[in-house]
């Protein structure tokens, strides 16, 4: 089940219109990974923990939803530092530390939490239904629109035959394990999986039909335009135009 | 019977699967009038959801002819304007409700008929109302419960305003409290409905004649009389077998 944790607030930020939310978390993580410089990376880094403060989340809450990055970011420390070329700084018998490569892994790490900070401050404090409708306004395709409402509506729906098929294989004595065995049932179950989604959306397309379907999505758009959302897409384009050319000039 | 009053008429309907040799329907005859209510009861595959979907053009007859309103429908664009004046329930609501919240799934089918969107909403919420479900109106759809999934999908189907319901085991999977409020909601309606249920309370408590099935064939009030007997008798409690 996907929890939309943050997505009910009254923060500054939850008011926003989902449109500006979108375009303002775009153009902000653009300008993090393009960026080539550690104290600047530093700089968006601040933004983006203003935002997650400005929009009232718990910051014990979003570390957790970074645990998964912080588990790659993990493997990169392992593994950069020893096999990137440059100067060393520590050396114990084969083993090499090269300065450029933890300079790198620090780069990587803080782009990747920032990036990660400004989505969950701008993107998920608003619903799937509110995502795909500010989606819609900034003319991404409705196709896409849709691919993402559906998904997110039947996941769920997938995962409870998924547990159904589990559990009846289980019932019957199915116990998994390395051998040929659970492989194929698995192999059925993904498979049956499979046979029950087409069906199903075929069936959801009936639905659809019924209803007067003709290959045209309409969305309710009931989010007024008010001058807060201007100021703050201009407060943010302001902020990273100010950083870009701060590295461009003099760094 | 003038010809104004028909809405529906089937006539010598045949279907059979791809690559099966069973007729489910087999030059199967039926007519639902204004202000019919009709109930259907009949045994598991034995082509009840086949012949709704084959109204409502989802399942192609081999033969025969399909008449709405007193237009004859061909085409998969003869079905197209008549799809919105026949709301079919379907017999798994998560089919029905696809939208992220209950709102955008009951204004699907007003938008699609043209309604601005202030218009399909004002719909909704008075479809919603009339349901008695108005506080679900922002829920997330996959999170609610069967019966009420069932009843926002009714108001889904009731929200384009059809001139005939087609029910496909409304029923099925709800507890006696949904059921009995759905029996209040049918038995308010003004239009006519053709309803399938394996429950003989439910459909004698909504319908005012009772259809049933065999072997591709509608049979009418006049060839059968489903009903059911309350009896005494001396076995007690020990299993005995009716004849």
């Amino acid at each position: 089940m996907i929890e939309e944790k943050f997505a009910s607030g009254q923060s500054f930020i939850h008011q926003l219109d989902p449109k500006i939310r979108i375009i303002a978390s775009i153009v902000l993580s653009f300008a993090v990974a393009l960026c080539d410089n550690l104290y600047i990376a530093g700089g968006y880094f601040v933004i983006a923990t203003v935002l997650i403060t400005m929009a009232q989340l718990k910051w014990w809450d979003v570390i957790i939803r970074l645990k998964p990055l912080f588990w790659f970011l993990l493997m990169i420390w392992i593994i950069l530092p020893l096999t990137f070329d440059g100067d060393i700084i520590y050396q114990y018998s084969w083993l090499k530390i090269t300065g450029p490569g933890v300079l790198l892994c620090c780069k990587i790490t803080i782009k990747s939490i920032t990036i990660l900070l400004l989505f969950t401050a701008l993107i998920a404090t608003m619903t799937i239904a509110s995502l795909g409708n500010g989606l819609h306004r900034i003319h991404v395709p409705d196709k896409m629109v849709f691919l993402l409402l559906m998904s997110y509506r039947y996941i769920s729906v997938i995962e409870e035959e998924y547990k159904r098929l589990l559990r009846a294989a289980k019932f019957r004595g199915f116990k998994p394990g390395t051998n040929l065995h659970s492989y194929k049932t698995f192999a059925y179950l993904a498979g049956m999986l499979f046979v029950r989604a087409s069906v199903r959306a075929q069936r959801v397309y009936q639905a659809m039909l019924c209803r007067g379907f003709n290959q045209k999505f309409h969305t309710l758009d009931v989010y007024p335009s008010n001058r807060l959302n201007l100021h703050f897409l201009i407060g943010i384009f302001l902020a990273s135009l100010s950083l870009v050319v701060v590295e461009v000039m003099w760094v | 019977m003038a010809d104004n009053s028909r809405v529906i008429k089937l006539e010598g309907i045949s279907f059979s699967y791809p690559g099966s040799n069973i007729k489910v329907l087999d030059h199967l005859n039926l007519e639902i009038n204004k202000g019919d209510r009709i109930g259907m009861m009949a045994p598991n595959g034995s082509g009840k959801t086949t012949l709704l979907h084959t109204i409502m053009g989802l399942c192609r007859p081999d033969s025969g002819t399909i008449e709405v309103f007193g237009k004859l429908l061909k085409k998969e664009k003869d079905f197209i304007p008549v799809r919105s004046k026949i709301g079919l329930l379907f017999q798994d609501s998560d089919d029905q409700l696809f939208c992220p919240t209950v709102l955008d799934d009951v204004t699907f089918g007003p938008l699609n008929l043209g309604f601005s969107p202030q218009d399909a909403i004002d719909t909704a919420r008075k479809t919603l109302e009339r349901l008695g479900i108005q506080t679900f109106e922002q829920s997330v759809t996959h999170r609610l419960s069967g019966g009420q999934k069932r009843l926002v999908a009714l108001a889904s189907v009731l929200a384009m305003e059809p001139a005939v319901l087609l029910l496909d085991e409304p029923t099925a999977g709800l507890d006696n409290r949904v059921k009995e409020k759905l029996i209040h909601i049918l038995n308010d309606l003004d239009i006519s409905y053709f309803v399938i249920s394996h429950e003989f309370d439910f459909a004698k408590a909504v319908t005012d004649k009772i259809y049933s099935m065999e072997n591709g064939k509608i049979l009418t009030d006049d060839e059968i009389h489903i009903h059911r007997h309350e009896h005494v008798h001396k076995h007690g409690k020990h299993p005995h077998i009716h004849k």
